[in-house]
């Protein structure tokens, strides 16, 4: 049966507040509309900042939810990842001229650690929840205290690769001028293509996960792993790909968001804390889980600091108690 | 009425002579301080070891009952400050914690383990960030300053001695009371909620009530520990409550021993006397290492903590009898020795 069948009403109502969405993107605002909500360009801007952070809060969170959905282990070293990819990536990309190469050496730099931390530290606690929680916390404690004290508490910013430099101007028209010419938004670039990588990265990351055969693994390792060591995969090997592949994903997040916003110390609360809100209203271990959690929660946070800068920080806060509220598995979560 | 081990009494009365040899620094920076956080993290302690329920949200329900003394009663920033006596004050803070707490354990008791490690978490964040930004109540980014203790019958407080006293009696008071509950029906319930939900809930008992309750109970430990906090300290601001604190109580917590009510007390004191003397041995600015290593170390070769690791070197250094003696007579005063990981996993069923 087609979903308007199944869920005529929130069918409509999704659909209803798209086709709202894409009239208040494209036509010219009325009068009326820039008296409630300010200028459009705000409005638009303001949109498409949310979008972008939710494509790095996505790059972030979707290897926590990977590592969580099939492990069941919780790293809360993996804001420390985030970091650490940034300054390697920074390192590499200052070194080399090259920023390419440093988010590709920020990927294996971190995809390396993370295979070390689950053979070393994880496979000796597996099923110990909390011992995990309190280890990663200590690592993260000490990953924190020792990036301070190599790259000390300045702020660095990367310089993005030329193609990616500079702002494009967009087919939206903001507002017409008094001689009737209109007036096109302009945005970075470099930042549309953060959402773009986000975007990609889902797309493969689904493709892997239900087109090959270890994305078949890994998902039968979520539903039953012991059943999956019966049926002759070697469960310990996936394991180590699969936290590779995650903290890799934060350690070039690093490196992407470390160009579009900067990395300092205490990035790593923030995108841990981020990564956790997201998994949590998302539902944890689900990839399209973290996408929708990660829009809602990049969303939130753009139009809280633009429309109601006093508390848009809580809005997250909030939006996750409400979501836990109805749902305590989260919106995608079984 | 039963015996007590005269390592007890021993314990006791270093506790009580304990500020005469000492400078008013030890008495208060190291003792009444070590025993103030010993309560914040005998809050979290109540939770995780009788309830199976880590709860990172305990310091910031001290950290409002600490707010609560400077707007209820009086403070010299002109924010609020209704100017109540401290005998309405101080009951109206406890039992804001106390409520907080359950409150938060409303959201959370739905979740276990490791979900509600990360609720209670993103509530203690929350309310971090939403003091930061509100002035009408909390005063932002500053906080409050200049808060007084109480001067009862013109005995002041605050005085080194008096205040390690205070503080004393307050963690006394809580861990007997804690021992004592922990028999009690109420006790019984939460442990056998924490080591097999359904099988409690079968029994009769309503799982989220207990739970519920035994938040309410150690919002109050929280609350009272938050107010000698700001005694303590006079002030209190957004950084008290911020989330690295909110991982020093969990620190605490775990490199004491989750097992028994003594131990965040001993995580306490080995937490103060890192702070102020790993100077001495490493580099200030990297006593975060030092913490950290500490604290996986613990995690890694004693899950049980300092009090675990006493446990196993007792009988190694010769004093074997008195631990199978003090075992006996102490029966059902320590809780079940069940390990952590099969609370956790029996919670996840």
């Amino acid at each position: 049966m087609p979903v308007w069948q199944q869920h005529p009403w929130r069918t409509a109502l999704v659909g209803g507040t798209a086709l709202v969405l894409i009239w208040m993107i494209f036509a010219i605002w009325p009068d009326w509309l820039v008296d409630i909500l300010g200028r459009k360009k705000t409005f638009v801007n303001t949109l498409l900042n949310g979008l972008t952070l939710a494509g790095l809060y996505f790059l972030v969170a979707s290897g926590f939810t990977l590592i969580f959905g099939l492990m069941r282990n919780v790293n809360l070293a993996h804001g420390s990842m985030y970091l650490l990819g940034g300054y390697i990536g920074y390192e590499v990309a200052e070194t080399s001229g090259n920023w390419i190469l440093g988010a590709a050496a920020a990927f294996m730099a971190l995809a390396l650690i993370g295979a070390a931390l689950q053979v070393t530290v994880f496979r000796r606690m597996q099923g110990d929840d909390l011992r995990q929680t309190m280890l990663t916390i200590g690592i993260s404690i000490i990953a924190a205290d020792l990036m301070l004290a190599s790259w000390g508490g300045t702020t660095y910013q990367f310089q993005p690769p030329e193609v990616l430099f500079g702002a494009i101007e967009l087919p939206i028209i903001s507002a017409l001028r008094s001689s009737g010419e209109a007036v096109y938004i302009k945005y970075p670039f470099y930042r549309l293509f953060v959402l773009m990588v986000a975007v990609a990265t889902g797309v493969a990351l689904w493709l892997f996960l239900n087109k090959t055969k270890i994305g078949m693994m890994i998902r039968a390792g979520v539903d039953d792993r012991s059943m999956l060591a019966a049926a002759g995969v070697n469960v310990d090997r996936i394991f180590v790909f699969v936290f590779a592949i995650g903290a890799g994903l934060a350690g070039l997040a690093g490196v992407i968001g470390g160009t579009a916003l900067s990395i300092a110390p205490g990035e790593d609360i923030r995108y841990l804390l981020a990564s956790l809100v997201v998994v949590i209203v998302g539902g944890m271990g689900s990839i399209t889980g973290a996408a929708i959690g990660a829009l809602l929660i990049g969303l939130a946070e753009q139009f809280g600091l633009a429309y109601f800068p006093t508390y848009g920080v809580v809005l997250t806060f909030v939006i996750m108690i409400a979501a836990l509220a109805i749902r305590p598995q989260g919106i995608m979560g079984r | 009425m039963k015996q007590v081990h005269p390592n007890w009494w021993l314990a006791a009365a270093l506790l009580v002579l304990y500020p005469f040899p000492a400078n008013d620094f030890f008495t208060v920076q190291i003792g009444a301080y070590s025993l103030i956080l010993g309560t914040i993290a005998l809050s979290l302690m109540i939770l995780a070891g009788y309830g199976g329920m880590v709860s990172l949200s305990q310091l910031t329900a001290a950290g409002l009952a600490a707010y609560m003394v400077p707007i209820l009663g009086t403070n010299t920033q002109g924010v609020l400050g209704f100017g109540w006596s401290y005998w309405f004050t101080l009951p109206v803070a406890v039992l804001t914690a106390a409520l907080f707490s359950a409150l938060v354990g409303l959201i959370a008791v739905r979740n276990s383990g490791i979900y509600m490690i990360m609720i209670t978490l993103a509530v203690a964040v929350s309310v971090f960030f939403f003091t930061r930004q509100n002035y009408e109540i909390f005063n932002g980014f500053t906080g409050y300053s200049g808060i007084e203790a109480p001067k009862p019958f013109g005995l002041d407080l605050r005085a080194p001695i008096p205040f390690y006293y205070l503080c004393l009696i307050v963690a006394v008071t809580f861990v007997l009371t804690t021992l004592y509950t922990a028999r009690t029906p109420f006790g019984l319930s939460l442990q056998a909620v924490r080591d097999n939900p359904r099988r409690a809930s079968a029994l009769g008992y309503s799982v989220p009530a207990v739970r519920i309750s035994a938040f309410f109970l150690a919002g109050i430990i929280a609350g009272v520990g938050g107010i000698m906090l700001v005694f303590l300290n006079g002030r209190i601001s957004p950084g008290t409550i911020g989330v690295d604190v909110v991982i020093d109580i969990l620190v605490i917590a775990v490199v004491g021993g989750l097992r028994h009510p003594i131990g965040p007390f001993l995580g306490a004191l080995a937490f103060v006397l890192l702070e102020n003397f790993a100077i001495d041995l490493i580099d200030r600015e990297r006593f975060n290492t030092v913490i950290g290593g500490a604290f996986l170390l613990i995690v890694l070769f004693s899950p049980d903590g300092l009090l675990g690791l006493w446990g196993r070197l007792k009988p190694q250094i010769g004093l074997a009898s008195m631990t199978t003696k003090r075992g006996s007579q102490s029966s059902g005063l320590d809780i079940e020795p069940n390990s952590l990981k099969g609370r956790l996993s029996n919670e996840n069923v």
